[in-house]
């Protein structure tokens, strides 16, 4: 204030106006920062509560799986992200590290799967093209066990079946596995109903088993006594009524499929339980075959050549087959010291019974019933079933001229006698036929030819010498006497003068007397009255 | 003559923050309007230290999420990405823009935290009435009051690219929740600035020299 007079320049300083307090407390301005500490630790707490867990999952490689990109998806939401790849310490596996979100905790359990979704182009479809520009995920499927677990073993290709699709699952047992894939279609009724899960051979090797997942509500008509078939490609056959092409659809022809069916005159409609075990038929055809629940084996013993015979090959009964082959061996018969060849077959008695169904197909005669037709003949043969190709075939028939034999009921399997192959038989004929010209003295027989023969040569000789001279006189004789019978014969000898001469004295005489007829005819009285004259 | 003149408060003096006009101050209340302009004027501004303290700690707090949470989230055909401050910073990196990386590091990372620093440190100079050198503190207030705009350019680069960036379906960027405390940072630090009186650093020094 003291400063004010001496700056005389300085113009007057006008005074400020009073104004009220602020209205706010200057207190309120904490509560900005306490907001911003209240969000931010209400921000880190959220955070840790919902980390979710972490767990590990082995691939065979991390193709396509990148560290903080990969997503882990289920249904494609996304529920993680991998954290590190790492590779196994035993260098064979790739382990992959995923942090998921705290929701999927509770489903980490035992059969819970991971697999890794690339763009798959298979005879099913095309999948996963969007991976193509995102790259790979990994996609989980929810398991339903108890057990929880953290550390995974991810799946090589997708599962066809995910834990959430109503239905149910069967076992079939096949041959080979013909064209069917995962994922192969399964019809009903040339419907879709389900696909191929999995696939596996058989320990063994012998076989092939198979998986497949029958959707619902389809999986209801899969009964106990179902049949399923190959349907893979084309079924071509030419009977008496044209040729027919029957396929399932263009998908099954292209990937292969099967089918199934229940045979209509099936007793049981109850669906079948889940797993149940059935057999893949290779045709529709052998699947409609009547079922073959009654199976009996029974051992034939061949002394001959089984070439052609395989395992599987029919047995049939005056050409209904009733039976196949099971196997054939080689066994040494240290009794006659022989090498024969049991071939086991198994029959299928139903098939000859099937007229009388309902009736018990084992009567308690059985026994009785074979023995006695064993004594009528009845016997096993190997006959040609196929001239080109050489196959053949166990044929069961009454031969009434066959060797007695006598069935041993103590054996197991039992064993039926057998007798040998129609074309053994011919080749035993043709072999005695053989055995028999074989006995024939041809030497002797020659020495006696030549005897004979120069026998004839001396006769011959001497009718030549002997003989023929006097044949020359004869014949000599025999020219003259025709000569002269020839002259005698000419038209002008006198000798046929005479005979024409009298033949016309002949005609003539018979002219007259014909004259005579004729008037003995009109006038009969002249045979009494003689000839009247001439009234001329 | 001192350099440092008399302080205008200590003769009944204030000066409107608009207009700058010089009035005499009323004789009871702490509180005036500007006779020129009418704008509120005080001798120093009231609880300026508290206020500074107060956005300053905010600012602190949010640094915090600004540098963890992602400041964009691109979604694009292949894939889905989160980009923090930082992961963005290693990214120019290691792609080879080593001089963009620094530039980002400078200007999103060590100036905010730079920012908060010296504020806090001309806050409790203040609040310690220290006397120690007030023309380099002045100094360095201007300075962080300078470089406040800049730090911005994160949020320009997101907001540019958020806006450009958006073909639905093929591409899409989003600002991240740490975009947003980021700019809240920005904004609190600048807000910090402005409510520090820096005639406060000269107060205690004024006091000390008088005695």
């Amino acid at each position: 204030m003291s400063d004010e007079p001496q700056r005389p320049d300085v113009p007057e300083i006008p005074r400020a106006m009073p104004a009220r307090g602020s209205r706010w407390p200057p207190q309120l301005i904490w509560l900005i920062p306490l907001a911003a500490v209240v969000i931010g630790g209400w921000l880190a707490v959220t955070t840790i509560l919902e980390r979710g867990p972490t767990i590990t999952i082995t691939f065979k490689t991390a193709e396509g799986i990148a560290p903080g990109k990969t997503r882990i998806k289920y249904k494609d939401v996304d529920v993680g992200i991998v954290k590190s790849v790492t590779v196994a310490e035993d260098l064979k596996t790739a382990i992959v590290s995923a942090e998921l979100a705290k929701a999927a905790e509770k489903h980490l359990v035992d059969d819970t799967r991971f697999w890794v979704v690339h763009a798959r182009v298979s005879g099913s479809g095309v999948s996963g093209l969007a991976t193509l520009l995102s790259g790979s995920h990994i996609a989980v499927d929810v398991g339903h066990a108890a057990a929880k677990r953290s550390s995974f073993v991810g799946l090589e290709t997708p599962p066809v079946i995910v834990a959430d699709v109503p239905g149910r699952q069967f076992t079939l047992h096949a041959r080979n596995l013909g064209s069917l894939d995962i994922g192969a279609p399964v019809y009903f009724r040339r419907l879709q109903v389900g696909q191929v899960a999995a696939y596996d051979l058989d320990a063994d090797g012998s076989g092939v088993t198979l998986k497949i997942f029958i959707n619902s509500p389809f999986d209801r008509y899969v009964t106990s006594d179902a049949r399923f078939w190959h349907a893979s490609g084309i079924d071509l056959s030419l009977d008496a009524g044209g040729v027919r092409v029957t396929t399932e659809s263009l998908v099954s022809l292209l990937i292969g499929g099967l089918a199934f069916e229940t045979p209509t005159q099936s007793a049981s409609t109850a669906p079948a339980a889940p797993n149940t075990e059935f057999i893949l038929f290779s045709t529709r055809e052998e699947a409609a075959r009547n079922p073959d629940r009654l199976v009996e084996k029974y051992v034939l013993v061949f002394r001959e050549s089984v070439r052609g015979l395989a395992v599987g090959a029919p047995v049939d009964f005056r050409g209904i087959v009733i039976g196949e082959v099971a196997s054939i061996n080689v066994d040494y018969d240290p009794v006659k010291g022989d090498i024969v060849i049991p071939v086991e077959i198994r029959l299928y008695p139903d098939r000859l019974s099937s007229r009388y169904r309902g009736r018990p197909t084992r009567s308690p005669d059985s026994k009785e019933l074979l023995d006695k037709m064993v004594e009528r003949g009845f016997r096993a043969q190997l006959r040609t079933g196929n001239l080109l190709t050489g196959q053949i075939y166990v044929a069961l028939d009454l031969f009434p001229g066959a060797a007695k034999a006598k069935l041993d009921w103590t054996k197991r399997p039992l064993e039926l006698p057998t007798v040998p192959g129609s074309l053994q038989e011919l080749q035993a004929t043709m072999a005695s036929v053989a055995r028999k010209l074989d006995k024939i003295p041809f030497d002797t027989l020659g020495a006696d030819l030549d005897e004979t023969l120069r026998n004839a040569g001396s006769l011959l000789r001497r009718i030549d010498t002997e003989v023929t001279p006097d044949l020359h006189a004869t014949l000599e004789s025999a020219r003259r006497t025709l000569s002269s019978a020839e002259r005698a014969l000419s038209p002008d000898t006198p000798l046929q003068v005479d005979a024409r001469e009298a033949m016309r004295e002949v005609a003539r005489a018979a002219q007259a007397f014909r004259i005579l007829a004729d008037y003995l005819e009109r006038h009969p009285e002249a045979l009494l009255s003689g000839k009247k004259e001439d009234p001329r | 003559m001192n350099p440092h003149g008399a302080a205008a408060a200590s003769v009944g003096l204030w000066a409107c923050n608009l207009c700058k006009l010089v009035s005499k101050s009323p004789s009871q209340s702490s509180a005036a309007h500007c006779p020129r302009c009418g704008a509120r004027i005080h001798a120093r501004e009231p609880y300026a230290v508290a206020r500074t303290w107060a956005l300053l700690i905010t600012a602190a707090t949010l640094y915090v999420p600004a540098n963890v949470l992602p400041v964009m989230e691109t979604n694009s055909l292949f894939g889905f990405q989160k980009d923090t401050i930082l992961s963005g910073v290693v990214y120019l990196w290691t792609s080879g823009s080593r001089t963009l990386s620094l530039l980002v590091f400078i200007a999103s990372i060590t100036v905010p935290l730079l920012k908060l620093t010296s504020l806090a440190f001309l806050l409790a100079s203040v609040q310690f009435r220290s006397t120690w050198r007030p023309d380099q503190r002045a100094r360095l207030y201007r300075i962080v009051e300078f470089i406040g705009r800049w730090s911005m350019l994160d949020i320009y680069v997101g907001a540019v690219l958020v806006a450009l960036v958006h073909f639905q379906g093929v591409a899409t960027i989003v600002a991240g929740p740490g975009a947003t405390a980021f700019g809240a940072v920005v904004v609190l630090t600048m807000l910090a600035a402005m409510s520090f009186d820096p005639r406060l650093i000269w107060d205690h020094a004024e006091i000390a020299r008088v005695g």
